[in-house]
């Protein structure tokens, strides 16, 4: 599937829950609870990205030409929004991951979490996971 | 006679909703909410009596130098003072770090702080130790948030050249034993500054009782605006103190040669001050007294006795300094789950609070915690809050687990 698809699932997914914030973040927390997909070895300093109130560790490697990200949070909704990401970015082209807009963050009303003053720093790891995209595919 | 309804009605922000809730403002340790009195003070100040203070004859800039020197009067009065020690500054960061620059310090000179201090109350003085190869010394707290006093005697020794501590714990609200710190402290010959930042909003403070030395208080989270703030000085200090910031407005002389300087307060205040920030911290502080802080004091502590019962008959709830000495902030964890997680639901149900290591990281080191959640509460929170902040919270819990 491409991005573009798999934001769209995504957005189908949340929108059984119309304006039921309570369901929202009751389905977040348990996207969340499908993590950790990082292995234990890779909870290292160097992998955690800066600007989030909770810690998120991040690792991204090239397989088959595609960018696999596995991550952790301390926190439950943050580890909803990081699965929510490796979902839509993780096993993808470096490019398509670079130029996607993920704008299915707004349309399934988890805009608040976008912004850089809510401490969880949901636009440090997208920056992170492009930059290291980046990064991979000019290896 | 303390009648919450009314207050609240003098504060227009408290009428807004979040996410279509009303506003339940438990933040008020970072800042408080403004009253009508103070906005209007500062609407008037710009639409009819702007000017520059203690510079022109004209009328509007008399008037203006009236207004900020009667807010001199109206801050020395509150923390009974005299007016010359009265030092205006940008907050009570901003405080510290003159006394910081300022004190005459020499290579292996020791500066005593406390493991709760704020990273404001640490910052300042770990600078001047890494530029003047100072040493920094820091007096531990007991588990349940007071200080062991009885270890601060041990700090102290011929290189002591302050103690600077907090009055009221801004993580924990847990009010120090500062009388008995300045008691030790002046035996001793050490001058200590008292950062009052959390404490000046909740409690009355008189400086001619306490017999500190420096105390540092800032107007924004006593229903003040921001970036304005109070250095209190003994007199003492005024010629004492050396100079970190110079401008216009500190001087009797200028030369190329030779400077003279003004005496009292006016030295340590270069520049155009924040002239609105000041008025309207004399408009806050008279809006304070209207109220009583005797008043506001006693209606806070019924409302920590009874946010802090709820939280107790709650098992997933730890509240950190569990006890009601204190200013009426509780900050605390819910087991097994992230301050974070925490706070982000709550504000969905409408209520602010602040979450994380509220710039006291090495204080969570002691805890062992990333973070707390903390309800901070003011003169305008009610016990009704209070019900709905702990029925949001239990469902809160209930999604988190």
């Amino acid at each position: 599937m491409t991005i573009k698809e798999i934001e769209n699932e995504i957005i189908e997914e949340f929108e059984i829950f119309g304006e039921d914030w309570e369901g929202k973040y009751e389905h977040l927390i348990d996207l969340g609870k499908s993590l950790p997909k990082i292995k234990e070895e890779y909870k290292t300093e160097d992998r955690l990205i800066k600007g989030c109130q909770s810690k998120v560790w991040m690792h991204s490697e090239v397989k088959d030409g595609k960018v696999i990200y596995t991550a952790d949070s301390d926190a439950i909704i943050t580890k909803g929004m990081v699965a929510l990401m490796i979902r839509v970015l993780s096993d993808q082209k470096a490019e398509d991951i670079v130029k996607a807009d993920l704008e299915f963050i707004n349309k399934i009303g988890l805009k608040e979490h976008l912004s850089p003053i809510r401490a969880n720093g949901l636009v440090s790891m997208i920056k992170q996971m492009k930059l290291d995209a980046l990064a991979l595919s000019k290896k | 006679m303390f009648d919450v309804k009314k207050i609240r009605n003098d504060f227009p922000i408290l009428s807004r909703t979040i996410n279509g809730k009303p506003l339940i403002y438990f933040d008020n340790g970072a800042t408080t909410q403004k009253p009508n009195a103070v906005i209007g003070t500062i609407v008037k100040y710009y639409s009819e009596q702007n000017a520059n203070i203690h510079r022109g004859v004209h009328t509007l800039s008399r008037e203006a130098t009236i207004l900020f020197e009667e807010a001199r009067k109206t801050v020395a009065q509150f923390i009974n003072a005299s007016e010359e020690e009265v030092i205006f500054t940008a907050g009570t960061t901003d405080g510290i770090n003159i006394v910081a620059n300022g004190l005459n310090l020499s290579d292996g000179s020791e500066i005593i702080i406390t493991e709760m201090e704020h990273h404001s109350n640490i910052l300042p003085w770990q600078l001047w130790c890494e530029r003047n190869h100072g040493k920094l010394k820091v007096l531990p707290i007991n588990d349940d948030g007071t200080l062991q006093i009885n270890k601060l005697e041990q700090l102290i020794n011929s290189n002591t050249r302050l103690i600077s501590v907090a009055h009221v714990s801004n993580t924990l609200g847990v009010i120090n034993s500062i009388d008995e710190i300045i008691k030790i402290a002046k035996f001793n010959n050490v001058p200590v500054l008292i950062d009052g930042a959390q404490a000046v909003p909740h409690m009355k403070v008189d400086m001619k009782q306490l017999g500190s030395d420096f105390f540092v208080f800032s107007g924004h989270k006593m229903y003040a605006p921001t970036g304005v703030g109070v250095l209190w000085m003994d007199k003492k200090w005024l010629p004492k103190l050396q100079l970190s910031k110079a401008g216009g407005g500190t001087i009797k002389t200028v030369s190329f040669e030779k400077t003279e300087y003004a005496e009292g307060a006016l030295r340590f205040e270069p520049g155009t001050p924040n002239i609105e920030g000041v008025i309207g911290l004399a408009a806050a502080i008279n809006y304070i007294n209207s109220i009583g802080i005797e008043h506001i004091s006693k209606h806070e502590h019924t409302l920590l006795k009874y946010a802090t019962e709820k939280l107790n008959e709650m098992p997933e709830v730890e509240i950190y300094a569990n006890h009601l000495d204190k200013a009426a902030v509780i900050s605390f964890n819910v087991k097994g789950a992230h301050p974070f997680d925490v706070g982000t639901l709550l504000d969905k149900y409408g209520i602010a609070v602040r979450t994380g290591h509220h710039c006291t990281q090495p204080l969570m080191k002691h805890y062992n915690i990333p973070g707390t959640v903390r309800a901070s509460l003011a003169m305008y929170n009610t016990l009704e809050e209070v019900n709905e902040f702990i029925e949001a919270l239990q469902k809160s819990i209930k999604m988190l687990s």
